[in-house]
């Protein structure tokens, strides 16, 4: 089943579908969050930390265009290649050109979310060249044939009992296998072997650094850096909004990564490339794919502040109980669904929408995104571009309308609370997307407004 | 125009008006004992610390630790004896059989246990990855507090390759149950000499 081809809410109604499945995807990344809150509560100045990652990325987007100018000439002097991609069609060709250069015919790659962005593994595949994931996760679900559901977790969809089929399948476990250490095992011996012999290696890039030219990936396998200091050809890939102004400014990014991320302190190796080792070639790619575009929307450019952590898709409620396969785009959840109707408006129009605006995201990221402002902003500009569906466009004209009037919003919520109690039906049918898989809670018998008004004392 | 003239043409005209970086963007860390929030932190991220008096009280707890391990080898002279490899190979491949490599680390952060080692420490920069075991030697006198301190003190690109090295490679991708050894070291042991 091919979850990929459905909107957001029908992708949903099938995730939905196995109910104890969801419980325990919604309890399995609350975990996460968990995490995340106890690595914060340990940085007494984690909120200055956050205050001031958001102001360096805030300097960077209004600098743009003179750190990558900066960053390019000290890659180069550093004895990088540099690359311009303006589309992911460009970025899939030069790293194909690179790669049959080298006249190999396979590659190993480790996480790089712009890679999936711009569909490159396929790309590449049908010309001819194989590509293996090695991050552990990515190649569970490379295996399957699968996207990653998650940027940090790509394989955070399935239980170690999928894991164990898949590896059973393809890497020959033993049946019914479901220990993670056994598994991981046995992913290792076969990736090594795979390290041992790839002449090309692609890694992504968390950050690159202006004043030195040099960039750093991090990660906890270790993969990244297997991949690329076996190589003979290190590609390594960014969007442009990677770029940060100096190394010190990696001190704020480093200690918030990983905290938010998954809530270790930081993660295993936060490796920093600056020039090839001997006899090796260094190749940087800087892409643009829509980038420059979202920088000119003022309402929506903080997106390019994100450093992909992922601590906003842990704690959405809608996330959690979706899937990353229902936004069916490279990166999921609430900063996905800003980012991708900035590729495409038509076919991304749902995800604004696959929201409680709750807000829960834009407390928890780390360089202090308006994660739920910016969601709402796009469902006024997708209305207004006329990409809503017709459902939507007259509920949200009668909520405008309501919501403009105190006088209509009371008796709105008077009439509300009335219908479900006496007839929940009206609410719990299956043309309200929001109630598929929910029961409607108990109305409560007065609002808020009333209780209030009845309480308070004058 | 080329796409490099393109993109930059385009950024430019899309960047927002100047905004000033911040001034304050480095905050110190106070702990009250620096060596234990080390170790304490090194072994939540699933690693080791033994505090050690001298070069010999290491070759003994290694001998103890790793009894028989072949495939042995160091970049530090005063450990020399209990080497039977080279990490000194021209390609990084001859690396593969390692099983222990001890190398000297130049500054370790408290904050989160983590190591900065550049090419002056690792003659392959795969060494800390593609050995099945790592030991790192590293002097309680290099101890910061915390990431603003580590990179007031490093310089990146006195070499062409460094990284921070935080415990053992891991992962939590199936189910999130953590594996330590991953694709890296299955293990990693800091001595901490005074
Ligand atoms: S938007 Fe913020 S919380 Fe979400 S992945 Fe990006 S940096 Fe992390």
């Amino acid at each position: 089943m091919n979850q990929l081809n459905l909107d957001h809410a029908t992708a949903s109604a099938v995730f939905n579908k196995n109910e104890p499945r969801v419980d325990w995807h919604d309890e399995t990344l609350w975990f996460v969050r968990a995490k995340r809150d106890r690595a914060a509560a340990l940085i007494p100045e984690w909120e200055d930390l956050r205050e001031a990652a958001s102001q360096i990325k805030n300097h960077v987007l209004s600098n743009m265009h003179d750190l990558l100018v900066q960053f390019e000439e000290n890659a180069r002097k550093n004895g990088i290649h540099v690359h311009w991609a303006a589309n992911a069609d460009e970025h899939n060709d030069i790293v194909l050109g690179i790669i049959q250069k080298t006249g190999a015919n396979r590659m190993v790659k480790s996480k790089s979310m712009l890679t999936e962005e711009c569909h490159m593994n396929n790309f590449l595949t049908s010309h001819g060249i194989e590509v293996i994931d090695s991050d552990l996760g990515e190649r569970i679900v490379q295996m399957r044939k699968e996207p990653p559901s998650h940027i940090v977790l790509p394989a955070i969809h399935l239980t170690r009992a999928d894991v164990g089929e898949t590896f059973h399948e393809h890497l020959g476990t033993e049946k019914g296998a479901t220990d993670p250490q056994y598994l991981t095992e046995a992913a290792r011996q076969h990736l090594r072997d795979t390290f041992l012999t790839r002449k090309v290696a692609l890694t992504g890039v968390n950050f690159a650094i202006a004043e030195t030219g040099g960039f750093v990936v991090c990660t906890n396998e270790g993969n990244a850096d297997m991949g690329a200091h076996l190589a003979d050809v290190h590609i390594a890939a960014m969007g442009f909004e990677k770029i940060i102004p100096r190394a010190e400014h990696l001190g704020v990014f480093l200690r918030l990564l990983a905290r938010s991320a998954t809530g270790q302190p930081i993660t295993a190796f936060s490796s920093h490339f600056h020039k090839p080792r001997p006899g090796q070639e260094m190749h940087l790619i800087i892409v643009d794919n829509g980038r420059s575009r979202q920088l000119g929307r003022t309402e929506f450019r903080n997106s390019l502040k994100c450093i992909r952590c992922a601590a906003c898709m842990n704690t959405c409620p809608v996330y959690r109980r979706s899937g990353g396969h229902s936004y069916h785009s490279a990166v999921a959840g609430p900063i996905g669904s800003i980012l991708a109707p900035n590729l495409d408006m038509k076919l991304n129009a749902d995800l604004p929408f696959a929201s409680t605006l709750c807000g829960s995201c834009s407390n928890v990221c780390p360089v202090k995104i308006d994660i739920h402002d910016q969601l709402y902003k796009w469902r006024q500009v997708l209305m207004r571009e006329g990409y809503g569906t017709t459902g939507k466009g007259a509920a949200m004209k009668a909520m405008a309308t309501v919501l403009e009037s105190p006088r209509l919003y009371r008796m709105a919520g008077k009439i509300g609370r009335g219908v479900l109690r006496f007839s929940p039906a009206v609410a719990e049918n299956r043309f309200n997307p929001w109630f598929n898989q929910r029961e409607m809670p108990a109305p409560p018998s007065e609002s808020f407004r009333d209780w209030y008004v009845k309480n308070k004392k004058s | 125009m080329t796409s490099r003239e393109q993109i930059l043409a385009n950024v430019k005209a899309n960047q927002p008006a100047l905004h000033p970086l911040p001034e304050q963007f480095r905050f110190t860390s106070v702990f009250p004992d620096i060596v234990q929030q080390f170790m304490d932190i090194l072994a939540f991220v699933g690693g080791k610390a033994e505090r050690v008096s001298d070069y010999e009280a290491i070759k003994k707890h290694i001998q103890e630790y790793y009894p028989g391990m072949t495939n042995v080898a160091t970049t530090i002279p005063e450990l020399a004896s209990l080497a039977d490899t080279t990490l000194a190979v021209t390609d990084p491949h001859d690396l593969a059989s390692l099983n222990l490599a001890i190398i000297e680390g130049q500054l370790a952060v408290a904050e989160n246990g983590a190591i900065w080692l550049d090419e002056r420490q690792l003659p392959q920069r795969v060494t800390p990855m593609i050995t099945q075991y790592l030991a790192i030697v590293i002097r309680e006198s290099t101890l910061v507090p915390n990431m603003h301190d580590a990179y007031q003190r490093i310089t990146v690109n006195t070499t062409g390759f460094g990284t921070f090295l935080s415990g053992p490679s891991k992962t939590a991708d199936i189910e999130q149950s953590l594996v330590i050894g991953a694709h890296g070291a299955r293990s990693l042991i800091v001595y901490m000499l005074p």
